[in-house]
């Protein structure tokens, strides 16, 4: 027996039971993301003056990930477009295109950007040693400039002995520019390229240090906020492509040559999850990349 | 049980709708260009400072807290501006069937219900 109104749709409704599916799967999918971004502004609202890190994301590969995730949208409805024009030629390059931007988009992710972030460091300063490094915080600057505190210094970690060896007394970090130096106006704001430590290194004597981490989600409310919801949307990328790729493959070429229109409601359905993860990463960008 | 096709097997009248679809995809195409300009523009705003621009502008001292509120606000109304055409267009939003709207709507109720819990946490109306 076959399951009913997979192609055509119900007399009552006026839609066939995969779309009404999608859309209930979605609305769940609101809640689940919506209450990660209810968590971020909470946890941003209540962060103290200079506990949420500006300007640690590389923006112009986050810029190039989003044009990657909304070309792969164009690409996944003009082949569901194909589809219902009876290209399959057509859709098969398509959804081709669709599978390797998303590939692209998960390899950037985990082969550059998240790496990049475990090795590089940040000390938090005790509040009674700020004024001790102020040649590397320029919080006086800051403070004229009515802009909030900088708390942190950052850069590479130059004795990673340090973080284990008790005889160890100082931590050697190759500094960041904004560290580097840090009454420049042009830091202030954040960079758009992102520009590597420097030589500069500062040494910083372990009893002045609140916490040493690595950007990892462990290092602030910021990171642990970042990493969950690239995480989680990270894994949706992973399932919409391992979803097309079954498309792709030539077992869905027979779902075509049966009826063309049960694989195009497919691409469909699937395409509504695709450009719903899209439109996830269009909040998750300027969020967190760069306010 | 055997589904009735849902296409008319008629090729002239298939001819016709295919059409149909043809004519969308010059709009998706446009879509596609607008959200990669619109990303860019997002971007270009986020170095762009707002409250010195605004205080230059209107002859007001606006602190760069404000300053960076008022940089949020706007690249959350690009982000809102995209957010919606991916929806209207990519997810044909524009033109659904009542019942996916009833969906959303009890999403959209049920999700700024969330979005209160956690304003109401965050204003803490006892202690505050």
């Amino acid at each position: 027996m076959e399951i009913p109104y997979t192609i055509s749709t119900r007399p009552d409704t006026g839609l066939w039971n995969a779309k009404i599916g999608i859309w209930l799967f979605l609305a769940s999918e609101v809640m689940l993301f919506g209450g990660l971004f209810s968590a971020y502004v909470f946890l941003r609202l209540d962060a103290a003056p200079g506990m949420w890190p500006h300007g640690l994301l590389n923006v112009p590969v986050g810029t190039m990930n989003t044009a990657i995730l909304i070309i792969s949208s164009v690409t996944v409805v003009l082949a569901w477009a194909a589809l219902k024009m009876r290209r399959y030629r057509a859709y098969w390059w398509y959804m081709l295109a669709t599978i390797l931007c998303g590939i692209i988009f998960l390899v950037v992710k985990l082969s550059y950007e998240w790496p990049q972030k475990f090795v590089h460091f940040g000390a938090y300063i005790k509040p009674a040693a700020l004024e001790k490094y102020e040649q590397y915080l320029g919080n006086h600057h800051l403070t004229e400039r009515g802009l909030p505190p900088r708390l942190e210094i950052t850069g590479h970690l130059e004795n990673h002995e340090a973080l284990h060896d008790p005889n160890v007394k100082e931590y050697e970090i190759a500094m960041d520019p904004v560290n580097a130096d840090p009454t420049n106006p042009a830091m202030d704001r954040p960079h758009f390229f992102y520009v590597p430590p420097t030589d500069k290194v500062a040494k910083i004597e372990k009893e002045d240090v609140e916490r040493i981490d690595s950007f990892g989600p462990w290092h602030s409310t910021y990171f642990a906020s970042y990493f969950t919801i690239t995480g989680l949307h990270g894994l949706h990328v992973l399932g919409g492509v391992l979803v097309f790729i079954y498309m792709w493959l030539p077992v869905s070429k027979k779902v075509y040559q049966r009826n063309p229109e049960h694989l195009a409601n497919r691409v469909e359905v699937s395409g509504l999850f695709w450009h719903f993860v899209d439109l996830i990463w269009i909040f998750v960008f300027p969020l967190f990349y760069l306010l | 049980m055997n589904n009735p096709p849902d296409i008319a097997q008629d090729p002239a009248e298939h001819e016709e709708y295919a059409h149909g679809v043809h004519q969308h995809v010059s709009r998706y195409l446009i879509v596609g260009a607008v959200l990669l300009f619109f990303t860019l523009l997002t971007v270009a705003l986020s170095y762009v400072d707002f409250g010195g621009f605004f205080s230059w502008l209107f002859h007001v001292q606006i602190s760069p807290a404000t300053g960076s509120k008022l940089n949020i606000a706007i690249a959350l109304i690009v982000a809102a501006f995209k957010v919606s055409l991916v929806g209207l267009i990519f997810m044909h939003l524009a033109a659904e069937k009542r019942l996916i709207y009833r969906v959303l709507i009890f999403t959209g109720f049920f999700v700024l219900g969330l979005f209160w819990l956690t304003y109401l946490a965050w204003y803490n109306p006892v202690v505050r």
